[in-house]
Formats: C-alpha cells, sequence, structure tokens
C-alpha cells in the first residue's frame, strides 16, 4: 500500500541518522545525498496518488450509495484537501518540501500523519472486505 | 541507574520539545500594566542630565518615576529585603548582595528548623554513603594533592579507579587522574557528613520537588569538583589552609564536606565506567548521619567560618580543608563581576577551587524592578561552563562554538521544566588567529560513529582509546603514537588532535569524490537602466580589478562575467582574442550557453582580457534604457555555466525581476509597513528561486545575492537562492553613488572583504553529539541533507549556524557530553581540508545549575532564530507572543522551581538579568517590530541577518551598544599594536542617558551613529568633527576628519577597533537634532516607550503579572 511505502520511506530518512554506520560514508556525500534526495522524491510521488486513491474510492461508495462508509471516509478527505491546500508555495505538485522535511518536528508530524493513516485504511480495509463478504454471503 | 523511575512521572507529563511552541502561554497584551507609571517621552523630553548610575527611586529624571502608589520603588535594594537576613559576618563588603538563598537562619536553628527543609533530604545521601564504604581507603595523600579535580578522570581509566593509587604511567593517559584517586581516598570518612556541601554552595532552592530525590545531592556535589568558571578571586585563598583541626571547624566541617562533594560521584561516575557495585550506590541510606547534615545547604557562607559544631575529621586534612575553603567563602566571590580574574593567574589549584563559588554568583537573584543598571560595563563575556579546569582550557573558544546552556540538562522533561531553548552556536569557518593543521595518511576517528578524535576521548591505555560521543573503544593506530610536534613515540595523548579542540587536518584523497575544484567564480550582474542609475557598476569593477589579484585560488582559478537587462550577454574571454566579446542570448525562456568553454577562463592566463572587460563594462551600458530584468533566465544560464565545476555565483540585482522565469510581482502594500496586525508576505512567492537553489547545491554552486535597490525587490523571495545554497545575502537600500556615499562607502568595504576573504568549496558540515542528544533543527543558510548534515556549496568566514537540541535518551550516567562540528570543504588552493570543532559540557540534574549554567545571549540569539521561522511559517503576531512567553515561562520556572523564598517583585538569576532586555530589544528589532514603518525588504533582510551572522554580531544588531565619547580618556585603554584604544563603558540605551552636554555613539551592528547633543561640548566639536559650532555640523557627516588632535585621534582609534572587529563594515552617521537618521537612532532606544511598544519598564510589569498570574 501506498502510505506503508510512504512511511518506510520516511522512516529511512530518519533512521538513516539513527545508524550511525551508514551514517558515516561523508566519504561519498554525493551519493548519499541523491539517496536522499530520491527519497524525498518517491515521498513525493507517493501522496498524489494515494490521494487520488482515495478521493476514486470516495466517488465509488457515492455512486453506491454507500452513505455510512462515505461518511467514514470524508473526513480523511476533508483533510487531504486541507492538507493539499497548506502545503508548502511549489510549483509542482507534492506536499512536501524538501528543504524543511529534515526539520525534526516535521518528519516526525509526517511519520505519525503515516501510521495513523495506515491504521486507518487497514481498518478500512477490512470493513471493506466484511462488507463485501457480507454481501455476497447475503446474496 | 536507579533515577529513572522516579523521573517517570516528570515524562507522562513533559511537554512538546523546546521551541517558541514550547510555551504556549496567553496572549501578549501590550496593556500598560500599572496605572501610576508616567511615560516618560522618549524622544523630546530628555533631560539634560548626566546619566544616573544607579536607579533611585527619588529623583524624577529617571524613567521610572517614582511613585507613591508603588512601594515597590521605595524598598530598598534586595540586599536589606528579608528579616532573616543574618549579620553578614564574615563578608567584609557585602556588595552586591547574598543571594537570598544565603540569606538563612544561623547554622543552630538551621539543623531543625531551616525553612529550605526538605523532606527528602535524607535520602540524596544514600548513594554517597553507601559508595563511600566500599572502596578501600587508600591514599588520602594522594587525595589531598588535587581534591578539587574531580571526576574527570573517572570515565578516563576505571582500572586505576578502582584500586586507588595511580601507577605513575597512568597519569600518562589521564590529566588528572590523582583526582580520580581522591574519590576512593576520601571515601573512607564519608559516611560521617556526606553530601552536605552540595547545598553549602549550590542554592537551597535546587531540588524541585517532584524530582528524584536522590537526584540532585548525588550529582550536585559533582559539580563542585566541575566548579570552575574564571571568576574566582584571589581573595579565597587568605581563609585557606587553616592548619589544623579546631582552627578550621567551620559549621560544616571541612573535610567531610570534601568528602562529600567527592563521593558524591561516586554513584555517577564510578557506576558507569568503574567497576563499583550500582546497587550498593542506589540504596536507601541509614538516615541519622545525613538527616542532620542535610540542611548545612542553607548556612550563609558566613557563618560558615565562626562556628564549629562536628569537628570530627579536620585534623588530617588538611589539603581537603583547603578544598573547602572556597565554600566557606562564598560571600566574596560573589562581589566579584563576572568577568573577573581569571584562573591564569592562581595555581590550577586554587584557581579551580575559588571557581567553584561562580554557581552562586550566575545564580544570584536579582529582583529586575529594583535594580537599575544591570548591563555591565563591558560587553558581557560567554559564561564559562562548570568543567574541571584542565578540561575548559581545552575547550572550544566560545566565538566559535557556544550552547545556550552551559549546563546540559540530565533529561528532556528538566530541560523542558527549564523553558530555555537548548541550542548550539557556531561560527565554524571564522578566521582564526592560530589553528593548528595536522596532515596525516590516516585521521583517527571512532570506527562507529566516525567521530574525529579529540581532547575529550579517555586513553584507556597506551592502545586503546574511547570515543567520546558513542563510547566505543577504539584501537589507537601506529602512525598515531608518535608525536610529530614533540618527535617522541609512545604518547599518543600529546598528540595535537588531542591537544586542541579546534584543529584542521588536511584530508588524504578518501575524502574527495573527485578531484578537488578550483576556484571558479562568476559574476552576474543586473545592467538594465535602473542599475546604471544607481552606478554600482564602477563601484564594483573597480573594486574587483583593485583586488583581482587577491581573489583567493591557485593556478586554476577561474572568473567568468555575465550580465543582463531583458536579455542575457555572456562574454567570451579567450585567450588570444584581442578584446572581450560580448554574446547575446535574447530567448530568455529556454537558456542556452553560446559556447561551452571559453565563458569561464582561468584568471591567470587572461587577466588582462578580464581586466579590459572590467574597465569597460561601466561604459557599455551608459545609454541603455532597458528597465526590464531577467533575473530567472539569468541565474539558470550562470547556474548551466558552473554546473560542470561548482563555485561561487555573485549576483547584483538591484530591481525587481520582472521578465521570464522567476518574474515576481510586487507584493509590498507601503500603506501597511506601519500597520500592527501581521505582516503578509514574509514567505516566497515562488518556490522557482528555492529550487534552483537546490539544484545549485547539489551542484556544488553558491549564489551570494548584492541587492542594490531602492524600491521593493521582494526579498523574502530572492533570498531563496542564498539561503538554500550556503549563500550569503547583503543588501544596501537606497543604494545610489551620488546621493547616498555612506552605502557607497560601505559597499565598497563589504565588496572588498567579500572579494578577498577566504572561502572553502564544495563543503559539508557534520555535527556530532553524545549518544542520547539529537539534533532537532538548523538555522542558517545551507540545505539540510540529512538529520545531521548540511550541504555548504560554499563556506565563508562569516558565516554563522544555530542549531536546536533536543534530548532523546536520559544522561544519567554522563558527567560530560561532547558536540563536534566538522567541516569538510575544498580550500582555495585545492586542498581537501577538515576542520573540526570539539565542545564538552557537563551534564546537571538539578534546575538550579540548569540555570546557573544559563548563556543569556546565546539563548537570545537562538530565540531570535526560532522566532524567524515561525513568523514565516506562522504569523509575525504569533513570534512575538512566543519570545515573550519564552521569557515568562522561564521565569516562572525559575520562580517556581529554584528560589524557595519568594518575595515579591521579578525576579531573575543573575545571568538571566539581562534576559527581559534582550527579549524586549528583540521584538523592538526591525525584524520583529510592528506598527513602526518598516519595509519589507529591510525587515525580511533583518531576519536573513539574524539567522545567518554569528552571535557576536547577532547581538549587536539586537542590542546596540552606546557610548559616550566627547569624555574619551586613556583610562583602562586597551593597546593593540601601539595603538591605544579608549574603553568607554557600556549605557543603557534610553534617552535618559543622552545628555545635551555629550556625544555618544551609538554601534548597531552594521550601522554606527554618532549623535551630537544640543550643547555640545565645543572642544569635541571642533577636535574631533572639525567644526566651529553645533550648527556647523554638516547634515550628511559620513566619517571623521583626520584631525591630528588627542581626542579626535582617541575617537577614531575607537571606532575602528568597533569597525575591526567585524567582517562587514558598519558605516558612520553623525546626526543632530534635525537629522533624517535620528528616528533609526531613537528607535534603537529600546529602553523607552514609543507609541506602539512598551518601555523596559513596563514591559518587566506585564512579565510580572504574567508570572505572578
Amino acid at each position: 500500500m501506498m502510505v506503508l511505502l510512504l512511511i518506510i520511506a520516511f522512516d529511512e530518512l530518519k533512521t538513516d541518522y539513527k545508524n550511525p554506520i551508514d551514517q558515516c560514508n561523508t566519504l561519498n556525500p554525493t551519493v548519499e545525498k541523491v539517496k536522499k534526495i530520491k527519497r524525498v522524491k518517491i515521498a513525493l510521488k507517493l501522496v498524489l496518488p494515494e490521494y487520488l486513491i482515495h478521493f476514486f474510492f470516495c466517488v465509488m461508495f457515492f455512486c453506491a450509495a454507500e452513505w455510512l462508509t462515505l461518511c467514514l471516509n470524508l473526513p480523511l478527505l476533508a483533510y487531504h484537501v486541507w492538507r493539499y491546500m497548506s502545503r508548502p508555495v511549489m510549483s509542482c505538485p507534492g506536499l512536501y518540501d524538501p528543504t524543511t522535511i529534515m526539520n525534526a518536528d516535521i518528519l516526525a508530524f509526517c511519520q505519525k500523519e503515516g501510521w495513523c493513516k495506515l491504521a486507518f485504511y487497514l481498518l478500512s480495509f477490512f470493513y471493506y472486505l466484511y462488507g463485501m463478504i457480507y454481501v455476497l454471503v447475503s446474496s | 541507574m536507579t533515577h529513572q523511575p522516579n523521573y517517570s512521572p516528570m515524562q507522562a507529563k513533559a511537554p512538546a520539545p523546546p521551541g517558541p511552541g514550547l510555551y504556549p502561554s496567553g496572549p501578549y497584551q501590550p496593556v500598560p500594566p500599572v496605572s501610576s507609571y508616567q511615560p516618560v517621552p522618549p524622544v523630546s523630553s530628555y533631560q539634560p542630565v548626566p546619566p544616573v548610575s544607579s536607579y533611585q527611586p527619588g529623583p524624577p529624571l529617571t524613567s521610572y518615576p517614582a511613585s507613591p502608589g508603588q512601594p515597590l520603588l521605595t524598598r530598598p535594594p534586595m540586599g536589606g529585603l528579608p528579616s532573616h537576613t543574618p549579620p553578614q559576618s564574615a563578608s567584609p563588603s557585602p556588595g552586591p548582595r547574598l543571594p537570598p538563598a544565603q540569606a538563612t537562619p544561623p547554622p543552630p536553628s538551621v539543623s531543625s528548623s531551616s525553612y529550605y527543609q526538605n523532606p527528602q533530604q535524607p535520602q540524596p545521601m544514600a548513594p554517597s554513603w553507601q559508595y563511600n564504604t566500599a572502596p578501600p581507603p587508600m591514599g588520602p595523600p594522594a587525595s589531598m594533592s588535587t581534591p578539587p579535580r574531580g571526576p574527570v578522570a573517572n570515565h578516563v581509566n576505571p582500572a586505576v579507579s578502582s584500586t586507588a593509587p595511580p601507577p605513575p604511567s597512568s597519569a600518562v593517559y589521564t590529566s588528572a587522574p590523582p583526582a580520580h584517586v581522591s574519590h576512593s581516598a576520601t571515601q573512607p570518612p564519608g559516611p560521617r557528613m556526606p553530601p552536605t556541601s552540595a547545598h553549602g554552595y549550590t542554592q537551597p532552592g535546587t531540588v524541585p520537588p517532584p524530582m528524584n530525590p536522590m537526584a540532585p545531592h548525588t550529582y550536585q556535589p559533582s559539580r563542585a569538583p566541575y566548579g570552575p568558571p574564571p571568576t574566582g578571586p584571589p581573595p579565597t585563598m587568605k581563609a585557606t589552609p587553616p592548619p589544623t583541626g579546631p582552627p578550621m571547624g567551620n559549621a560544616t566541617p571541612p573535610p567531610p564536606k570534601a568528602v562529600g562533594t567527592v563521593a558524591g560521584n561516586g554513584p555517577q561516575a564510578p557506576n558507569s565506567y568503574n567497576h563499583v557495585d550500582n546497587k550498593m550506590a542506589g540504596l536507601p541510606q541509614p538516615g541519622p548521619p545525613g538527616r542532620h547534615l542535610g540542611h548545612y545547604p542553607s548556612l550563609p557562607p558566613g557563618y560558615q567560618n565562626t562556628s564549629t559544631p562536628h569537628n570530627t575529621t579536620s585534623p588530617m586534612h588538611p589539603a581537603m580543608q583547603a578544598a573547602t575553603q572556597p565554600y566557606t567563602q562564598a560571600p566574596q566571590p560573589y562581589q566579584q563581576p563576572p568577568g573577573g580574574p581569571g584562573p591564569a593567574q592562581l595555581s590550577p589549584s586554587l584557581a579551580a577551587m575559588s571557581l567553584q563559588s561562580s554557581t552562586p554568583e550566575a545564580l544570584r537573584v536579582v529582583n529586575l524592578l529594583q535594580e537599575r543598571n544591570l548591563l555591565p560595563p563591558r560587553p558581557i563575556p560567554a559564561p564559562t561552563p562548570c568543567l574541571p579546569q584542565d578540561l575548559q582550557k581545552i575547550n572550544c573558544n566560545p566565538e566559535v562554538f557556544r550552547s545556550t546552556l552551559t549546563s546540559i540538562p540530565q533529561t528532556q522533561s528538566l530541560l523542558n521544566k527549564a523553558k530555555m531553548p537548548l541550542g548550539l552556536l557556531l561560527h565554524p569557518f571564522k578566521d582564526l588567529s592560530q589553528l593548528p593543521v595536522v596532515t596525516s595518511s590516516t585521521i583517527v576517528r571512532c570506527r562507529s560513529c566516525r567521530t574525529y578524535i579529540n581532547p575529550f576521548v579517555s586513553f584507556l591505555d597506551q592502545r586503546r582509546w574511547k570515543c567520546n560521543l558513542c563510547y566505543r573503544v577504539n584501537d589507537v593506530p601506529e602512525e598515531f603514537m608518535y608525536n610529530p610536534v614533540s618527535r617522541s613515540y609512545g604518547e599518543p595523548h600529546k598528540r595535537p588532535e588531542v591537544q586542541n579542540a579546534t584543529i584542521e587536518f588536511i584530508a588524504p584523497s578518501e575524502y574527495m569524490l573527485r578531484p578537488p575544484q578550483p576556484a571558479v567564480y562568476l559574476f552576474v550582474l543586473d545592467v538594465s537602466h535602473n542599475a546604471v542609475e544607481t552606478g554600482y557598476l564602477n563601484v564594483f569593477c573597480q573594486s574587483l580589478l583593485d583586488n583581482i589579484n587577491a581573489l583567493p585560488g591557485d593556478s586554476r582559478t577561474k572568473v567568468g562575467f555575465i550580465t543582463f537587462d531583458s536579455t542575457i550577454h555572456f562574454y567570451n574571454l579567450q585567450e588570444g582574442l584581442s578584446q572581450p566579446q560580448m554574446l547575446i542570448v535574447s530567448d530568455i525562456e529556454d537558456i542556452f550557453l553560446p559556447t561551452p568553454d571559453s565563458l569561464l577562463v582561468n584568471l591567470n592566463e587572461c587577466k588582462e582580457l578580464v581586466q579590459d572587460l572590467l574597465k569597460s563594462l561601466p561604459t557599455l551600458f551608459e545609454k541603455t534604457m532597458e528597465t526590464q530584468s531577467a533575473l530567472g533566465s539569468a541565474l539558470q544560464a550562470a547556474f548551466k555555466l558552473l554546473s560542470p565545476t561548482g563555485g561561487r555565483m555573485s549576483v547584483f540585482q538591484t530591481q525587481l525581476p520582472n521578465l521570464g522565469v522567476g518574474a515576481l510581482q510586487s507584493r509590498e502594500d507601503p500603506n501597511q509597513r506601519a500597520s500592527a496586525k501581521d505582516i503578509q508576505h514574509l514567505s516566497p512567492a515562488t518556490d522557482f528561486y528555492k529550487k534552483l537553489a537546490l539544484d545549485c547545491s547539489g551542484q556544488q554552486v553558491a549564489v551570494d545575492l548584492f541587492l542594490l535597490s531602492s524600491q521593493y525587490c521582494d526579498l523574502a523571495s530572492l533570498g531563496c537562492i542564498s539561503r538554500y545554497s550556503a549563500g550569503s545575502v547583503y543588501y544596501y537600500p537606497s543604494y545610489h553613488h551620488q546621493h547616498n556615499p555612506a552605502q557607497v562607502e560601505c559597499f565598497q568595504k563589504d565588496l572588498k572583504r567579500y572579494i578577498t576573504r577566504k572561502i572553502g568549496f564544495e563543503a559539508v558540515m557534520r555535527i556530532r553529539c553524545t549518544k542520547g542528544l539529537s539534533i532537532h533543527t538548523f538555522h542558517g543558510n545551507f540545505f539540510v541533507r540529512s538529520t545531521d548534515l548540511l550541504s555548504l556549496p560554499n563556506v565563508n568566514p562569516d558565516a554563522g549556524f544555530a542549531v536546536q537540541m533536543s534530548i532523546e535518551e536520559n544522561l544519567d550516567d554522563m558527567q560530560v557530553v561532547s558536540f563536534q562540528a566538522a567541516l569538510l570543504y575544498t580550500s582555495s588552493k585545492g586542498e581537501r581540508r577538515i576542520r573540526v570543532h570539539t565542545l564538552c559540557l557537563p551534564v546537571v540534574n538539578s534546575l538550579s545549575d540548569i540555570f546557573a549554567g544559563a548563556d543569556v545571549q546565546a539563548i537570545s540569539g537562538l530565540l531570535a532564530c526560532m522566532a524567524v521561522d515561525r513568523s514565516v511559517t506562522a504569523s509575525l503576531s504569533d513570534a512575538r507572543d512566543a519570545m515573550t512567553n519564552a521569557a515568562i515561562d522561564s521565569l516562572t520556572s525559575y520562580r517556581q522551581s529554584v528560589l524557595t523564598i519568594q518575595q515579591p517583585g521579578l525576579l531573575a538569576p543573575a545571568c538571566l538579568r539581562l534576559f527581559p532586555l534582550f527579549i524586549l530589544a528583540l521584538l523592538k528589532q526591525k525584524s520583529f517590530r510592528t506598527g513602526t514603518s518598516t519595509r519589507l525588504d529591510d525587515r525580511v533582510f533583518a531576519m536573513c541577518q539574524l539567522k545567518y551572522q554569528p552571535l557576536a554580531y547577532a547581538m549587536l544588531m539586537i542590542h546596540p551598544s552606546l557610548y559616550r565619547i566627547d569624555d574619551l580618556t586613556d583610562e583602562g585603554a586597551l593597546n593593540i599594536s601601539e595603538r591605544t584604544i579608549p574603553q568607554p563603558i557600556l549605557l543603557q540605551l534610553s534617552v535618559e542617558k543622552l545628555s545635551r552636554e555629550a556625544a555618544f555613539l551609538m554601534d548597531a551592528g552594521t550601522v554606527m551613529y554618532l549623535w551630537i547633543g544640543r550643547n555640545c561640548n565645543p572642544n569635541f566639536l571642533s577636535q574631533v568633527l572639525g567644526v566651529p559650532s553645533y550648527a556647523s555640523v554638516p547634515d550628511n557627516l559620513f566619517m571623521l576628519p583626520e584631525l591630528d588632535t588627542a581626542e579626535s585621534q582617541r575617537t577614531r582609534a575607537f571606532i575602528g577597533w568597533l569597525r575591526d572587529q567585524r567582517p562587514f563594515f558598519p558605516s558612520l552617521r553623525v546626526i543632530r537634532d534635525e537629522s533624517q537618521w535620528k528616528a533609526s537612532f531613537m528607535q534603537n532606544m529600546i529602553e523607552d516607550r514609543t507609541e506602539s511598544a512598551l518601555s523596559y519598564y513596563e514591559f518587566l510589569l506585564h512579565l510580572q503579572q504574567q508570572i505572578s498570574k
């Protein structure tokens, strides 16, 4: 899942520091830097698809008149919209600013956000599964 | 250790990490709090009175008018305050008063009813007591020799420590092995009365209630041996070695004191590093001995010489008595100003002892509402960490590496309680007069954390050293055994790497990814009509021509030029051409390089062409009518040109870029400049410049921006290009070659410095710190590549950095922590070099110790950086609130947790007495002020400066220095290279200090104001300014005439000396009453009230109101 990848990307960013042995490649700063920027880019690339997929799901629920499920998803949808509106000034689509992502507060926030969403998606996955099986069985 | 569980309740409520965000308290209400306050109009009505030297409630001239309604003011100054002040028998002249904490009942009553009585006191004894019993009673003599030195040795050599007598060989590895011995040696007496001493000289109030009971006691003692900021006066000595028993008998028997002190370290250091039984150390102890001793802390030092309650052990330890003397003599050191006689004059052990008393000085309670003259007469020195003297001697220079808290709290929760930000301020590439450089094929580093070997590592034996950051034991390489300095073998601890906290290595090839780049300089010049109008091209070309040989570099140095208006002009300077060839690219949407290789040329080979170009450039565009500016495209072109090599791009811009990529719109509404509402547009309008800067950073290109503009230029957006590529920003508002000669001079001088200063290319800086600490946020100009790694395409000697730290794991078992900043760069000569700075700081576990170690300037500097961030991400008013709250919170915390006597007034420890003043200064600083008309660019530039300038210069911008200079004398003058430099005293920034009969110099960092009073001494006018009378002082006077009079020489020497101290050139403005600069001069009078801002006294009352809420 997207969010999982996102979390892994952030975790890598953070643990990279925690694990001093990896860290000490000052000898090849450029290589390390490229790696680092790639990670940020991965995170950047993951955000929009995640939002789109979630939006798509919501639309599908709306079409299927699954009001309850839609209600459960609306807060997250709203959050996504808000989050995207209040993103830092940037010309390309994306959410994370490579110059501030290393700030401890922001990194921690992003990680926490990732974990929360992971939990939400996981729960809703099982809920959808349950719903699907229930429908299959009852029909 | 046993602390852990006890801390947990605190941790549970541990709030957010430090930062302005940390202090979420009520909104700042600029309500003049006291009705009886009578505002003194700051500007017009100052009294022609000589400065009042100390606050006196009476005279109506002071800006704190005494009013009957204000009892506070009429109260006698603090010293007299509490009824429990004992007769001060021992202190001959109680100048600065005793800390109220010391003002306690005399010893007899103390034992039972001291109101410092602390329920927890019995327990604290435990560890030391228990510990004391364990080790064999070895060698008191040894301990006597150097008792106060202390615990450093602990982790130095466990083997030695467990068996007391230091074999001579071990002395080789440790700087102070005997100190260690003293631990075990002195322990036997310990049980009798251990840690009392801790209280004797640290503040009684120290123990915050919820704290682990044993913590303060076990650790505090450890401070004592650490002791020594160099304040201790020799006077301490006079009471020193009382030969034997009875005479020396103090209220607290000295020897036990020493024992307590030393033994107190037991549980701490030995537990972790030595083979001492942890469990024993942690056991609760049998009360009695400790219990009645627990009260001694509250003894007023003065008493300690007079009574002799328990004099049991004294005769045997003369040296220990000596050691204790400083404590009993505490009052005397109080009279010393912080910058008193340094340890240099004292014998080492004496210095170590006397220095310990500095803690009380730093913690002396100051009632800010009553004490008026808090500003020291000379610039404040950085506080000295409480380290053993031998460590402190080699510690990093505070100008290079400085911490906001010179004593690091043990846990994050403790830090949160202290409500002060923890951080480092660095000036890593500072020009140093003396820098040891090591050339060696192997650079010794820790194998796990890659720390460079430094003076604070410990050598276990000749072959192994223990890293002071991760505690891994490493082998000493064979090569390191040989000492090139002394040419001896087998003394790794004498190597320069281990003797110097600041050192530079010449790096071998493993530290290069590619061959070191040559020095490459590219100049990108705005030649639009507007630029030509300002006339900066002449100055630039002339400066570069003059200094072209001083450009740092070697035979590979390359230079290039690009000019731009609505098109981009390249200059082909290839060898063999008879004159420079201009190539114009007008396709600014899709920029390309007209020729690939002759635009950047070798300076040595093509010097004549370059000089030709510089001579013709100003005339080339004289008649241009092109008004547009395609800065974005020019930057892209320059980036393309530089990206194969990396280097430095200097951009000169005079207007808002309005064409092509990166075009900007004017966002400033001049009518909103003075609005008290929130200031908009502090953040960039586009991310074009930021993205380009990141690309530049990836290709090792730094962009320095010179903004010479009279109109709004959107520095907030443009500045990003320098900010993320580690460049610097220079801003000359209203630059004009005719109308503004002061700016021209300033630009000239800055440019000269800029062209000739040292430079490091393709640099990275990594900051490592002891396990348990971690980096929270960086401030400055750079790109953060990893949590502890900054990418700096260029590094220059004028760049400062700030780092916020957080404590991730408890530092329970550590006595010291270290920080290491390693800057890897390519010098202009093509050498790869590493400059390493290491700072070592003690760890403490009580709030009082944290407060005692607070560095008010560093705290203000770091808060300023945090506030800049806050005003960009949130809003300016948020940032202002956060700063006010920072002052409120830390003083509240001090009042609640450290002070035991609650007395009215606004109390602050002496080391933080200037904190409210600096906060107020920040609120009135250009960056954060509201209500005064401030141009957006000025504001943004001031913010850049706060983040980018090293602390020493940033402080001047926050709190300018005011001197009276019409009566300079040679008294107390400095003598530097045969020039006599008078040293006038610092005055408070209040109109009250001005007098019409005098002349004053205000040094505000980037600008100096010379204010002339209306009735100024005619002697001064004629001798210094060369004018007959006040009326004939010219309006635009920017330099002092070189007159051959003593007064003129003195004045110029003083101003020149001030200027020499900083890398940029502060212009001088002579102002009279009618002068246009008067307003900006008066705005710096931060202690006075203005229409939109509180006076200092009102601000204090506001703080007090918030604190007592």
